[in-house]
């Protein structure tokens, strides 16, 4: 474990607990980029570069910018001064995502000696991916085309105003 | 320490504030917040286990965690496009509040 995985995992770790806990939701997202910002450099630090690039292109860029957007149209940083931020069954949540990070964590101490050791530096270049995406995986590829241009359509028609219907 | 079971823990914590975070905030982009943290530690998870596993020059891990996040950015998409059409019939983003199904 070298100080780069410590000061990466602090930063990951701190964005993510700020994302969740921070009483205005602005900054609920500002706190949410620094975490996806965590992950791209742990990608980079595991030698998967264009996993880290696009995980800064989708996550910081388009993501964090639509729960932006989202979080002003519904202007619920305002709304939330009133009452608290938990809801009504917040104790059995936290004790519920506390069994599993015990039952994760046991389970990760537990097969360690299991886990493979220290390997050779994986060369992949775009060339590769790229042959691998239209050859191997040519079929997922389209499915997933398929699935975001549907889910992108189906997210404006939701979205979309309703207006003379409703009279 | 193996340094793979440092990715697992990290991920492990991740997964698990995104999921207090998911199940205790009572504002519903809150919720999508602590789902998409859930989801970039599953990738964390796939892209470790594709690193030091025993042959990562065949992508496997790899490309699913690219598929992984294509698959997350549509459910954001929708996600919020949800929020924002039920912010305008009950003019309020309180997951408490939203407690019928007619709209």
């Amino acid at each position: 474990m070298t100080p780069v995985f410590y000061i990466l995992a602090i930063l990951t770790l701190a964005g993510g607990l700020a994302a969740v806990t921070l009483k205005n939701t602005v900054h609920c997202a500002l706190a949410l980029t620094v975490a996806f910002a965590g992950l791209a450099l742990f990608f980079l630090q595991l030698d998967a570069q264009f996993a880290g690039f696009a995980q800064i292109l989708i996550y910081i860029g388009a993501v964090a910018i639509l729960v932006v957007f989202a979080i002003l149209l519904t202007r619920s940083s305002e709304a939330e001064a009133s009452g608290g931020i938990l809801s009504r069954h917040w104790l059995a949540g936290l004790i519920i995502a506390a069994a599993v990070f015990a039952v994760l964590g046991w389970a990760i101490l537990r097969g360690a000696q299991a886990l493979p050791q220290e390997s050779a530096v994986p060369a992949v270049t775009v060339h590769q991916i790229g042959t691998a995406l239209m050859g191997r995986y040519v079929l997922p590829l389209e499915i997933v085309a398929l699935l975001l241009t549907s889910a992108l359509i189906g997210a404006v028609i939701v979205a979309m105003h309703e207006k003379e219907s409703a009279k | 320490m193996n340094p793979l079971t440092g990715y697992l823990l990290v991920a492990a914590l991740l997964f698990a504030t995104g999921l207090a975070g998911a199940l205790t905030r009572r504002n519903a982009i809150l919720v999508l917040i602590g789902i998409e943290l859930m989801l970039n530690a599953a990738n964390l998870n796939l892209i470790a286990f594709w690193r030091y596993g025993p042959h990562p020059e065949a992508l496997t891990g790899f490309l699913f965690a690219i598929f992984s996040i294509a698959v997350a950015a549509a459910e954001a998409a929708v996600g919020l496009g949800l929020v924002i059409s039920i912010y305008r019939h009950l003019r309020t983003t309180d997951l408490d509040a939203m407690n019928r199904m007619k709209g």
